[in-house]
Parts: structure tokens; C-alpha cells; sequence
């Protein structure tokens, strides 16, 4: 499995559930893209090009105080199941992991993980720099990303345009170049099937929902990313007020949402999420989906304080640990474990955590 | 597999839900999902990029506002054609020169063509705080608004400028 002992938290500091909303909001991400003027853009760069790009980012970001210690991944050079790890920790994107895909990904491909940040280099744009941090922390996660894109804009001359602003690949970006993406379980939502209703006024405002991976990902166990759609036009602060304020709104709607169930079926509830532990502790083979909608049920019980022997640090863990590479990596095999394994190891797994997990909330007396 | 909402077209995305505590998952067609507010995968996967801006394009073409370019790219021989099918540019040079059909597209797809925020000042450049960068950009964006008659933008930038004060 791919080292990444010298990366703060192996890159997962935001599973800790420490952030404001943790209980709903999973994580924030801040994303910037940025590119260098006189450069074509990786979509149309060579080889040499995109190796050329990597040095310079590279030795620029070892200047800052943010990035000096950040460890260097050459997607080319990794196998397939660490590059999918990368994608499944959320540190790498799917276009730059090309995690389905044997063959590797294109040279000069890389990422640089610091201490919550990472830079992407040569994926869509020459570079994308993120911040991830738990709970709702626009502020918090701007703050980093603002500062490291300071930093570096003191070094490289980044393509920027006095009317457009930051020049990107694709014009869905140009402008600030700004992402913010919420990731939010909704299950009171979608059991009172009002989800589709908060959807579509999402979309109304500006704002535009996927699944838990990002574009073209289906939405698997009530997890979505709500994030701005235009990032021209606005400021940064203006943007990140925006989506602060209205994803508050839909905590609000989700609150509510879980207010009616309690109120109106508690039994029902309560049986549900409970039947939902029970299987994650016992049973014997688990798909990846079937997984992500169990841990669904208990994380919602967990919320509405029915399931006293599992925390949020743990049902976080779980999420990104029942991910395919991860189940593999975990179970020592690597890729070449059959895939009716999978499901077993799978289950094997999270049968162990929550049974740790168990045993440290209820000591023996 | 057949939608299991209108049980005529072919389903193209599974949608699973929890539903009661109980995963359940139905098939449905891309208009059934359309009206439930879901995007399909193919649609997701096309609509931040080249198919929404090409129907964009199209859009604009048939008001004939404005032509589709013709030409390379000085710095990376890019055509306006290649932005089409792949919906990205080639370096920043074809910023400038499709200008003038990049200018319709952000219109339509970010309902301005103006940057606000932060400004790249380039290497060696002292940094400035936030909002200051912000309430000069304000100020250039303002003066342009009010030199190219835009009055409604103008009235809403000088808003701005006074909420940051």
C-alpha cells in the first residue's frame, strides 16, 4: 500500500468529525485552479511539457511555508491500487488517478500532499490547489488555500486576465477559479422524500449537487457534494458566503426533516437504524454500496442519539475504508484479490471496527 | 430494463435510495430522472463541459450574435472547433484570441463577463489584503460599467463597494 506516513493524517485529518455541523457535514473543500501564462494547457501540453510544469511547481511550493514538507506522488509511476487509494482518501481527483484505467496516467501527472492541502499538478488546469477540513469551515479551508495560492503567485506567473481574471481550461472556471464543495448526508430529507424538492432550488441559486466523487458520480448512501456552479462575476468571499448560507439553509431543512420522523414514526426509525447496526456488525458479506447505505442508517442514528456504541470518527473511518482499494489494500492482497473476496474482507472489517468500537464506549464492568 | 417510473424507455441510471431504512433501487429513463431533479451520469458528465457549451454556442449562434471564430491560436494552434468537441481551451492565449465568442459564452453560462476578487499582481509583487484588492477592483470594475453605459452592473457595484466599507 502506498506510504503515506509523512503526509499529516495520512491526508485524512478532516475525518475527525472536530468541525462546526459535524454531525451532518462531512468535510469542506476549497479548491483553486490556476495556470501558468506562456504554457499550453495539459489537454494540449507534451510529455516534456507536463515534466517541465511538475519542476517548476514543485521547487515553487518548496518555498512556501505551507508546502515545504509536502510529499511529491508521481501518478505515473504508481500502480493502480495506490493511485485508486489516493482517489478514494478524496486527496486526488478521478481525472487525475484514472483509477478504472491499467494504464498509467500520463507522465508529468502529480500531486504534491501537504498538511491539509494538496496542489494537483497537470490534471484539467497546470494546477489545482485544495483544502479539506471537517465539518462546515469554508473560512477555515479558504484561509489555507488563499494563502498558499499568495504564496505562489509571488513565484510563478500565473495566467490572469484584467477583465476574465484567473485564465482556466474550461470557462466553467475562469474567474476565480474557485470550487467550495460541501459534503452533506441528507437521509431525514430523503426518507420524507423531500430531497428532490431541495435539489431543484439548489440549482435555482447557483448552486449544483453531485454524488460523493465528484462529477458524473452517482449519489451512494445520502451522501452529496452541494458547490457553486459559476465562479465569475463574484468574489471569493462572495461566492463562499453564498454557499455558507445556503447550505445553513439546508441543515435547517435536514433538522426539521429529522424532527418529522422522530415525531411521526420513532418506532419505525428506530427499528430501521438499529436493524441497520445489527447487519454492519454481523454480517458476513457486504457490498460497497450496500455498506454505504447501512452506514447511512446507523450515521443517522447515531445523529438522532438512538445507537450509543459508535462515534462519528469511526463511521468516518468506515466510509473511506469499505472503498474497493482500500478493502484490498487493508487485506494485505493487493488488486489481485478475487472480487467475491471483496465482499468478505469487507464485511470482516467493519465487523471489527465497530467491534473495537463497541468495546471502548461500553468497558467491561 | 424498462424506467420504473413510466415503464416505457430504456433506464439508464439506478438510482438507490434509502427508503424506510430499507435500500431500494429503481431504474429510471433520463427524462424520469430529469423530472425528479437527478442528472443522469451522461448528462453530468456533459454539462459542466463540452456539450452544455456547445448547446450554449448554438444557442447563441441561432440569435446570431455572433460568429463562431475562425483561425488558430497563435500560441498553441488550437481552433475554435477543437474547443467545441473537447469544451476546453489550449493555453491562455486562446482567451484572447476567441475573445469575442468566450465573452457570449461566459455571459450565458456565468451571467457576467467580469472578474471580481482577487487580482494576480504577479512574482515580486507585495501582497495586498483581501479587501482592499477587492474595493480597488470594485472601483476599476465600476468606471468601466459607467464608461460602457451598464448602469444596472453599476448600481450594483457601487452596493457592494459600500457594504465593504
Amino acid at each position: 500500500m502506498i506510504d503515506l506516513s509523512l503526509v499529516g493524517d495520512g491526508g485524512l485529518g478532516w475525518l475527525d468529525g472536530s468541525g462546526p455541523e459535524s454531525h451532518l457535514i462531512l468535510s469542506t473543500r476549497v479548491r483553486l485552479a490556476r495556470n501558468l501564462d506562456g504554457r499550453p494547457f495539459p489537454g494540449r501540453s507534451r510529455d516534456e511539457d507536463r515534466e517541465a510544469l511538475l519542476s517548476r511547481i514543485r521547487s515553487a511550493a518548496a518555498e512556501t511555508r505551507a508546502m515545504a514538507n509536502a510529499q511529491l506522488f508521481r501518478l505515473a509511476e504508481l500502480p493502480r491500487l495506490d493511485r485508486q487509494i489516493l482517489h478514494e482518501r478524496r486527496l486526488v481527483s478521478k481525472e487525475l488517478a484514472a483509477p478504472e484505467s491499467a494504464a498509467p496516467p500520463r507522465p508529468g501527472t502529480g500531486v504534491l500532499l501537504g498538511d491539509a492541502l494538496a496542489v494537483l499538478v497537470n490534471e484539467e488546469d497546470h494546477v489545482r490547489l485544495q483544502a479539506v477540513s471537517s465539518g462546515l469551515a469554508l473560512p477555515a479551508a479558504w484561509g489555507l488555500v488563499g494563502g498558499l495560492d499568495a504564496e505562489l503567485g509571488q513565484r510563478l506567473a500565473f495566467a490572469f486576465h484584467p477583465e476574465f481574471g484567473y485564465l482556466t481550461s474550461c470557462p466553467t472556471n475562469v474567474g476565480t477559479g474557485l470550487r467550495a464543495s460541501i459534503l452533506i448526508h441528507l437521509p431525514g430529507l430523503v426518507l420524507t422524500k423531500e430531497i428532490n424538492k431541495v435539489l431543484q432550488s439548489l440549482v435555482q441559486v447557483g448552486l449544483t449537487f453531485r454524488g460523493l466523487y465528484g462529477e458524473g458520480s452517482e449519489v451512494v448512501g445520502n451522501f452529496f457534494q452541494l458547490s457553486n456552479q459559476t465562479t465569475l462575476g463574484k468574489s471569493e468571499a462572495e461566492l463562499l458566503d453564498q454557499l455558507a448560507k445556503i447550505v445553513r439553509e439546508v441543515v435547517g431543512y435536514e433538522e426539521r426533516a429529522r424532527e418529522v420522523l422522530l415525531r411521526d414514526a420513532p418506532g419505525v426509525i428506530e427499528d430501521k437504524v438499529w436493524r441497520a447496526y445489527g447487519l454492519l456488525r454481523h454480517a458476513r458479506r457486504l457490498g460497497f454500496e450496500e455498506a454505504m447505505n447501512l452506514l447511512s442508517g446507523v450515521r443517522l442514528g447515531v445523529g438522532l442519539g438512538l445507537l450509543p456504541d459508535v462515534g462519528m470518527y469511526a463511521l468516518n473511518r468506515l466510509l473511506i475504508f469499505t472503498q474497493p482499494a482500500h478493502v484490498a489494500a487493508t487485506a494485505g492482497a493487493g488488486m489481485e484479490l478475487a472480487e467475491d473476496e471483496l465482499p468478505v474482507r469487507r464485511a470482516d472489517q467493519v465487523r471489527q471496527v465497530l467491534d473495537e468500537e463497541a468495546g471502548r464506549r461500553r468497558p467491561p464492568t | 430494463m424498462k424506467c420504473g417510473q413510466c415503464g416505457e424507455a430504456e433506464a439508464v441510471i439506478h438510482l438507490t435510495q434509502v427508503v424506510e431504512g430499507d435500500p431500494k433501487s429503481v431504474g429510471l429513463c433520463e427524462a424520469c430522472a430529469a423530472e425528479k431533479g437527478i442528472q443522469t451520469p451522461g448528462a453530468m458528465a456533459e454539462t459542466p463541459l463540452g456539450g452544455f457549451l456547445t448547446a450554449l454556442w448554438e444557442a447563441a449562434e441561432a440569435g446570431s450574435e455572433v460568429r463562431v471564430p475562425t483561425g488558430r491560436c497563435a500560441g498553441c494552434g488550437a481552433t475554435f472547433a477543437d474547443f467545441r468537441e473537447t469544451g476546453r481551451l489550449g493555453c491562455a492565449g486562446c482567451w484572447h484570441t476567441f475573445e469575442p465568442a468566450l465573452r457570449v459564452l461566459l455571459r450565458r453560462y456565468h451571467g457576467s463577463t467580469h472578474h471580481l476578487g482577487r487580482r494576480h499582481l504577479g512574482p515580486g509583487a507585495a501582497p495586498v489584503a483581501d479587501t482592499e484588492a477587492l474595493a480597488r477592483d470594485l472601483r476599476d470594475q465600476l468606471r468601466l460599467a459607467v464608461e460602457s453605459e451598464q448602469f444596472e452592473l453599476a448600481a450594483e457595484l457601487r452596493d457592494r463597494l459600500k457594504d465593504l466599507a
